[in-house]
């Protein structure tokens, strides 16, 4: 099996928790109420954790150790989805990105637990029983907003309307794409996507709002080829302002 | 006292959770693996509840003292993936000692998490099925957040996984 092509699937999985967990931590002492404002930064903590996990696997192979490899890099260098890097905005946006990449993340992991690359499925079988609450704690709110007041259905919908060129970019396909399904490593970007639509769209079938045509939308790709909106930097020089006082720093 | 398997874990007995200290290392089941081999090196396999939790690394560093505490100097202590923790391996004995701390026991389950196994937990003060999940995300990534409609408090429930 080629390592390059088991390193960027480990890049972009890595990286899509990196950067997601850091915009949810900046929910914290900002929720919209106190329970949220837990939830979004327990999520970061666990999102935080699993980047650790996978770039933890990244230096078995060979790369840098995970604080470097977080910390160091540009915005051109980094394989998340632009989806994640977007600022949160309001509260009804960051939602949707909750549950627009969560549903798509847990399918991944169910997917990766059955890996022909055994470091990979050990940790994919750990972290998919984490990310249920996250699925779980997104669909609920879904749930319970998309379908009460007029205002939050439309902010929702507006949102979702907003966020769905993005969140297909997530499903932007690796190089190695039929390498690693040839070899059994993933199942790869088509069969996530297929499986994330009926997921998501038997959540919004019981809400007031309303999915578009994916087929008519333009999905915003780039970001696993290291083409970024412009807000990645800034939130990457903020990210590590702390490491680059004294990268040798013990803790 | 002889260096086997079984002796290990009965010194690790004494290693709590940082934040529940009244659960060992071995009751919430995250020790994994002992092994002796003959020169008298020691491997202790341990696995983390959450892959964020920061106690962890604590309590890999405690398992460390413990051993050199009890004179073993060759030793090696590794997190690993290999078998994944998940909440089914709680002791018995643990998870009386979380009913009497005050948190309610995860239940036992096939590993599918739907809505029904974390409503209507228990209640650790008055028993009560009556109760209802305020949030899965609690004061810390292993506890959730329930009230109880007959007692009329709010309680954790260490959740399950």
């Amino acid at each position: 099996m080629n390592e390059q092509a088991i390193k960027d699937l480990l890049y972009k999985l890595a990286d899509d928790q990196l950067i997601l967990g850091h915009r949810n931590s900046e929910w914290t002492g900002f929720g919209p109420i106190l329970e949220e404002d837990i939830a979004f930064s327990s999520m970061a903590q666990d999102k935080i954790g699993h980047s650790l996990a996978f770039y933890t696997l990244l230096q078995e192979l060979g790369e840098a150790e995970p604080d470097t490899v977080a910390f160091t890099r540009n915005a051109n260098q980094f394989h998340n989805s632009q989806l994640v890097e977007l600022p949160n905005g309001e509260y009804d946006f960051s939602l949707i990105r909750h549950f627009l990449y969560d549903n798509a993340e847990i399918i991944r992991f169910e997917m990766l637990a059955q890996s022909s690359y055994e470091p990979i499925a050990k940790v994919a079988t750990k972290l998919k029983g984490e990310v249920k609450y996250h699925v779980l704690h997104a669909n609920t709110w879904i749930k319970n907003l998309g379908s009460s007041t007029e205002e939050a259905i439309l902010r929702l919908q507006s949102s979702l309307n907003e966020a769905l060129p993005y969140a297909l970019g997530m499903f932007e396909k690796s190089k190695y794409e039929q390498e690693l399904i040839d070899a059994g490593v993933y199942a790869g970007e088509e069969s996530v996507k297929a499986e994330w639509l009926k997921r998501i769209q038997s959540v919004i079938e019981k809400t007031d709002l309303k999915l578009p045509d994916l087929a008519t939308i333009e999905p915003k790709f780039g970001g696993r080829y290291g083409e970024h909106t412009e807000h990645l930097q800034p939130l990457l020089d903020e990210m590590s302002e702390v490491f680059k006082i004294d990268p040798t720093a013990e803790w | 006292m002889p260096l086997t398997k079984e002796n290990i874990l009965i010194l690790l007995e004494e290693v709590k959770d940082p934040e529940i200290p009244v659960l060992s290392l071995v009751d919430l089941g995250v020790i994994t693996g002992v092994e002796v081999l003959e020169d008298g090196h020691v491997t202790v396999n341990m696995t983390p509840t959450f892959a964020g939790c920061p106690a962890m690394d604590y309590m890999k560093k405690d398992v460390e003292r413990t051993l050199e505490k009890h004179g073993i100097s060759k030793y090696t202590v590794n997190m690993t993936f290999d078998k994944p923790w998940d909440s089914n391996k709680l002791s018995e004995k643990g998870r009386q000692h979380l009913k009497e701390f005050g948190l309610a026991p995860p239940p036992k389950y096939d590993l599918i998490l739907d809505l029904d196994i974390l409503e209507h937990v228990k209640c650790p003060y008055c028993d009560s099925d009556n109760t209802d999940l305020r949030t899965p995300f609690g004061p810390t990534l292993c506890r959730s957040m329930h009230y109880c409609n007959n007692c009329k408090q709010m309680f954790e429930q260490f959740k399950p996984l």
